[in-house]
């Protein structure tokens, strides 16, 4: 399968230039300036981790939103707007949205007050170190799982650029990310972050401009994806989903619960690489922002994702097919098929930027986690803080090398977006529920934390492996990876609760600043001058974006 | 503790980069062969995004002018 996935890449070359290469370079040098300036201003391991927690609302925001656009968003949701259609946008209305208001309302209080590095972290101080390094473990693997993912679409874009084999362009790929990850830490990563984000936006924005042109508006678009492969349930969203009979085979069970609940809340508010980003505002009312300020673009990120992924399926009849370009290839096909020299460098650099960007966003969560929560936790914690900052950085190295492997594993798959919704299957929903029932049940003890979060993760991944096998049938690979997660997030919440009864409980003193409706007293007010605006309020802009999302539904019903 | 946005305000990082992209692409769009319009369905693309990069890096630095800093500097309790 990996054989017919090189050879279709290899049939896209694009036409770039010099105009081209002087975008591209002027951008890296941008990049590697900020990186030596931020070198500059890193003194101890709290600035390297978390950037010194100085940030305001609106950088962390953006840097939120951006650790997530890297080869997810753009390849990936294109590429299942494409072979899905209009579904995709649940990813994004009853997915991402909804969650991420979640965590800036009800969780990053929880985070941000209780000072802690990681989510690891946060697992010991509520549960027990077992739990902490279970946690820490199937974190900083799933990282590296995805930064190959990250860098596998990286070396897909410089192949189409450069016409190098695809080994070839991982290990160049890889030695720049970690270029420019070593050299400032996660201050470099969250500028680059932001950066990346408006170039990518103004290389997409373009190409979904002419390819609406081409294709008749938005009322062209709509007529031929009726008559594309898709169909009529291209462009609906929730018609048919009381059965199986709609692009994703899914239900509206599994959409709600799978998708929306599990997987998204278990996405969003556990997974590090992207609190990470919220624990490094200046204080816990910008840290419960973040997420919030972050919730906005993303509700209308598809305009430049879903409808390039629906442009493609109708202009690239062979999209998908055997023998044709995979999905994974909708945008830089348009690109290649639309965009002149000088634009099509502002594309170029963006998506390129925009893969490293969520690579690096993965190094840096792999590094403070092996770091911190394995090194510090439970191998050694008796060396000064320099030392520390050292490991990080050889943990960077080993990271990158260690996803050259895993990007291997990534181009085996034709959906970059299916694999990488399998893994958050795994590795989130189960931590999401344990996460959740050790938030609000307060009895929950400390060894139904460790034995939940690992049965979660085990069954999660027998019900992948029994769809894989034939045995469970789920339609699709999406769908199978909706159901694994709601099964990981059953399972994990049956065994919490029979480990809690049989076990004692921890006690309240232990538990401040932990648990719902325990405050800890100790922990002073950081409010500043202005948070309590309305502007400022992350229940109303929560509430909000929300609302917004609801309404996007309405014309894709 | 040199707090980063103290060292260089990434709203001059990219009003700075997105104005000379622009300028890159308009003056580029300006020269663009009946060819290359084209390709872009008739639409002269590079003077179009080159100019709209023009605004919006224009009002990235107007930011960062009119707002210096954003609200006073964190207190520095981690020291």
């Amino acid at each position: 399968m990996p054989d017919a996935q090189l050879l279709a890449a290899q049939d896209l070359r694009l036409d770039v230039n010099v105009l081209d290469y002087v975008i591209l370079a002027l951008y890296f040098l941008v990049v590697l300036g900020i990186g030596f300036a931020a070198k500059r201003a890193v003194r101890t391991s709290l600035d390297f981790f978390l950037s010194g927690r100085a940030l305001p609302a609106w950088i962390t925001g953006l840097a939120f939103m951006s650790a997530n656009l890297g080869a997810t968003e753009v390849l990936g949701m294109a590429a299942n707007g494409a072979q899905y259609g209009a579904m995709t946008l649940h990813y994004y209305w009853i997915g991402a949205v909804p969650a991420m208001v979640f965590l800036g309302i009800v969780m990053m209080p929880f985070y941000y007050r209780s000072k802690v590095h990681s989510v690891p972290e946060f697992m010991r101080r509520r549960f027990n170190g077992a739990t902490q390094l279970l946690n820490a473990g199937t974190f900083a693997v799933a990282q590296i799982l995805i930064a190959g993912i990250n860098l596998y679409a990286l070396a897909l874009i410089m192949d189409a650029m450069l016409g190098w084999p695809l080994w070839l362009s991982i290990i160049v790929s890889a030695a720049i990310v970690l270029a420019y990850i070593t050299l400032g830490g996660l201050s470099s990563a969250i500028y680059n972050e932001v950066m990346q984000f408006f170039v990518i936006v103004a290389g997409l924005v373009p190409v979904v401009i002419i390819g609406l042109t081409r294709v008749g508006g938005f009322s062209g678009l709509g007529e031929k994806v009726k008559q594309s492969v898709l169909g009529e349930g291209g462009l609906h969203t929730w018609a048919h989903t009381a059965g199986t009979d709609n692009p994703l085979n899914a239900n509206w069970i599994g959409l709600v619960f799978g998708l929306g609940f599990v997987l998204s809340f278990g996405y969003w508010t556990t997974n590090f690489a992207e609190v990470q980003r919220a624990l490094s505002a200046r204080n816990t009312n910008a840290a419960r922002l973040t997420p919030i300020v972050a919730a906005y673009p993303k509700l209308v990120i598809p305009i430049v994702t879903v409808i390039p992924g629906l442009v493609a399926v109708v202009l690239f009849g062979n999209l998908g097919k055997d023998g044709g370009p995979t999905y994974n290839e909708a945008i830089p096909l348009l690109m290649n098929e639309f965009l002149p020299n000088g634009v099509l460098g502002v594309a170029v650099t963006g998506l390129l930027a925009s893969f490293m960007a969520g690579m690096a966003a993965n190094i840096s969560g792999f590094n403070t986690v092996f770091t911190q929560d394995i090194w510090k936790a439970h191998i050694n914690g008796d060396h000064p803080d320099e030392w520390y900052v050292r490991l990080g950085r050889i943990a960077t190295v080993v990271g990158v090398l260690a996803g050259i492997g895993t990007a291997f594993i990534a181009a085996g798959f034709g959906n970059i977006m299916n694999y990488l919704q399998s893994l958050f299957s795994f590795f989130n929903a189960p931590l999401f529920a344990t996460f959740i029932i050790g938030l609000f049940w307060r009895r929950m003890t400390a060894w139904a934390g460790f034995w939940g979060l690992l049965t979660g993760t085990v069954c999660a991944f027998a019900s992948y492996i029994l769809y894989k096998a034939g045995v469970f049938d789920f339609g699709t690979e999406l769908n199978a990876s909706f159901w694994g997660a709601g099964i990981a997030f059953v399972v994990d919440a049956i065994v919490s609760v029979v480990v809690t009864l049989a076990t004692t409980p921890k006690p309240e003193s232990e538990l401040r600043g932990l648990v719902y409706g325990l405050s800890d007293a100790s922990v002073a007010d950081d409010a500043l001058a202005g948070d309590t605006a309305w502007y400022r309020s992350p229940v109303i802009l929560g509430a909000g974006a929300v609302v917004l999302a609801a309404a996007f539904y309405l014309p894709f019903l | 503790m040199a707090a980063p946005q103290r060292l260089f305000d990434i709203r001059r990082v990219i009003g700075g980069l997105f104005l000379v992209y622009g300028l890159i692409l308009t003056v580029t769009g300006l020269f663009d062969s009946a060819q290359e319009i084209q390709k872009a369905e008739g639409i002269r693309i590079n003077l179009w995004t080159g100019i709209a990069m023009l605004v919006v890096g224009g009002a990235f630095l107007l930011w960062e002018r009119l707002r210096p800093s954003d609200g006073p500097a964190p207190s520095d309790e981690e020291e």
